[in-house]
């Protein structure tokens, strides 16, 4: 009984780790975009970041400003990177990709993890880069074996999150450009409605409740509370996981459901 | 008789208050390749989408391998390869790791597949080219590699969509050259929608034209013909059951959709 009860959730993770094994698979043939997307967090961090931290406006406790948005510009790279994965989806959907795929056994909720799993792997490279400069720059940083490990996962998951997010939204506008509009419009909102450069103490009243009901002030959290020696979570770290796996459970769940749309 | 292996009755589509495919019913026989001909916009593409479980139908039902496409779509995935229309292959991948990919979604055991993904690569002529990016293929190269990957777990109905769209002779020719082998080695029925006349003269065992989503006219080319009467060609039947020329009724996204593909495969 329990041999054939098990089946359908191996099948499931090995169908999903074989969708991720396809997207990887195509970075690398081309690495190139690894590179580039380590630009963007090397200017936050270099020009933004100093020069905030200089202004000595921002209170950020008993930790240096520059210290604070390290993680916080992680999180950031990571979400302006994923939000944006939709349009590799339609870009397969305009081929005849999607469809040979919806075609096949597979099941729906795997495409769509796997997916989402690889943008995370390949976000990665960005995590690198962050870490990079924060030593450089003189960030005191967590390099306990397990810290690092905690911002591994956080970082996956967080792109995992923001991808399938993306993914549904090119479910439903379907062409490039809507979907351009619609990602421009949710990107800066969802960053700036966060505490990935300032602490949500300082923020009024009704952005603070909207803050409190984004995934990315979590994943800030979570980050900032492995990333930085000495740190500790505001809203405590399991909770943040509980948000961010629970986010990320809806969001695949939603996506299932919604990516057969784009092979009609 | 032999065995049917597709048995389509009263589907229906509906988008809205038009009406794509109205009530089509027909069977297909194990091992037989069947032509769905219309010019586009008859419903041919949305017939295929239906039955390879895409899109579910507004109403009617068929049966695939012994399948409900309503309410047994993975046992109907399981037993279908198809090729879209669209290029369905990743350019940014080798030919090797495409086969690859559909080799494990498909679950053929470990040990079988790069056997199983050779042969294959040699069954469509891909031997020498399977470790080269498939960017750099030319179109006939592509159709053959996406027929490679849609016919990996041997399915017993291959679908295929304008399998020879945007195609110069030549490679339309060596396309058809191993669809007709697959069938003769593995019994595959082929399910096709074309608007070549010549190539469903020539390859089909049997032809269903569709117009405004029916079936105006189901037979083999033969029998077709002589509805007609004597001396009349495949192309005076089509004008007779469909009400027009071929060429006819193109909407703009079919057009584009099918001069994207050309240029990809071109």
């Amino acid at each position: 009984m329990n041999a054939t009860s098990i089946r359908p959730l191996t099948g499931f993770i090995e169908k999903t780790f074989v969708i991720t094994e396809f997207e990887l698979r195509k970075l690398r043939h081309d690495f190139t975009e690894l590179v580039t997307r380590a630009l963007q967090p090397a200017l936050w961090l270099l020009i933004f970041g100093q020069v905030f931290s200089r202004s000595g406006m921002m209170h950020t406790g008993n930790i240096p400003y520059l210290d604070f948005i390290a993680p916080g510009i992680l999180a950031q790279s990571v979400l302006f990177v994923a939000i944006f994965f939709g349009i590799n989806v339609i870009w397969e959907r305009d081929l005849g990709i999607v469809q040979k795929f919806l075609a096949s056994p597979t099941p729906r909720a795997a495409l769509v993890l796997g997916k989402g799993f690889s943008a995370g792997i390949r976000t990665l490279s960005q995590g690198v880069i962050v870490y990079i400069l924060s030593l450089l720059l003189g960030v005191k940083l967590n390099w306990s074996p397990l810290a690092l490990f905690n911002v591994l996962i956080i970082v996956v998951l967080a792109a995992t999150l923001f991808s399938t997010f993306s993914l549904i939204i090119a479910c439903i506008v379907k062409t490039r450009e809507r979907f351009m509009g619609v990602g421009q419009v949710l990107t800066m909102p969802l960053f700036f409605a966060s505490n990935a450069i300032y602490p949500t103490d300082i923020m009024p009243g009704w952005l603070k409740v909207i803050s409190h009901l984004n995934p990315l002030t979590y994943v800030v959290d979570a980050l900032r509370t492995c990333m930085l020696a000495g740190s500790t979570s505001v809203f405590g770290l399991s909770l943040d996981y509980v948000v961010i796996l629970f986010t990320t459970t809806i969001l695949v769940f939603l996506g299932a459901r919604l990516y057969p749309r784009l092979a009609t | 008789m032999s065995d049917i292996v597709l048995e389509i009755k009263n589907l229906t589509r509906r988008f809205g208050a038009f009406t794509a495919v109205d009530a089509l019913t027909l069977s297909v026989n194990a091992g037989e390749v069947f032509g769905l001909l219309s010019s586009n916009g008859a419903g041919k593409t949305t017939t295929i989408k239906m039955l390879t479980t895409l899109l579910p139908p507004t109403s009617g039902e068929a049966c695939v391998a012994g399948f409900s496409i309503t309410n047994q779509a993975v046992g109907v995935r399981r037993a279908i390869g198809y090729v879209p229309q669209a290029v369905s292959v990743d350019g940014s991948l080798t030919g090797y790791e495409n086969l690859l990919i559909f080799a494990k979604l498909y679950d053929l055991p470990r040990r079988e597949r790069p056997a199983r993904i050779a042969e294959a690569l040699e069954f469509m002529n891909l031997t020498a080219d399977g470790g080269r990016m498939v960017g750099e293929y030319s179109g006939g190269m592509v159709r053959r590699l996406e027929i490679a990957q849609a016919t990996l777990h041997r399915p017993k109905v291959l679908f295929l969509d304008e399998p020879t769209v945007g195609l110069d002779p030549i490679a339309r020719d060596a396309v058809w050259k191993h669809l007709v082998d697959l069938r003769a080695n593995y019994g595959t029925t082929l399910f096709f929608t074309t608007h070549y006349l010549e190539e469903a003269e020539t390859h089909c065992d049997r032809m269903a034209i569709m117009h405004k989503g029916k079936v105006a006219a189901l037979g083999s080319c033969k029998e077709l013909e002589a509805s007609l009467g004597s001396g009349h060609t495949l192309n005076d039947v089509f004008v007779h059951y469909a009400g027009s020329a071929l060429d006819s009724g193109n909407n703009f996204r079919a057009v584009s959709a099918e001069r994207a593909t050309a240029e990809r495969l071109g």
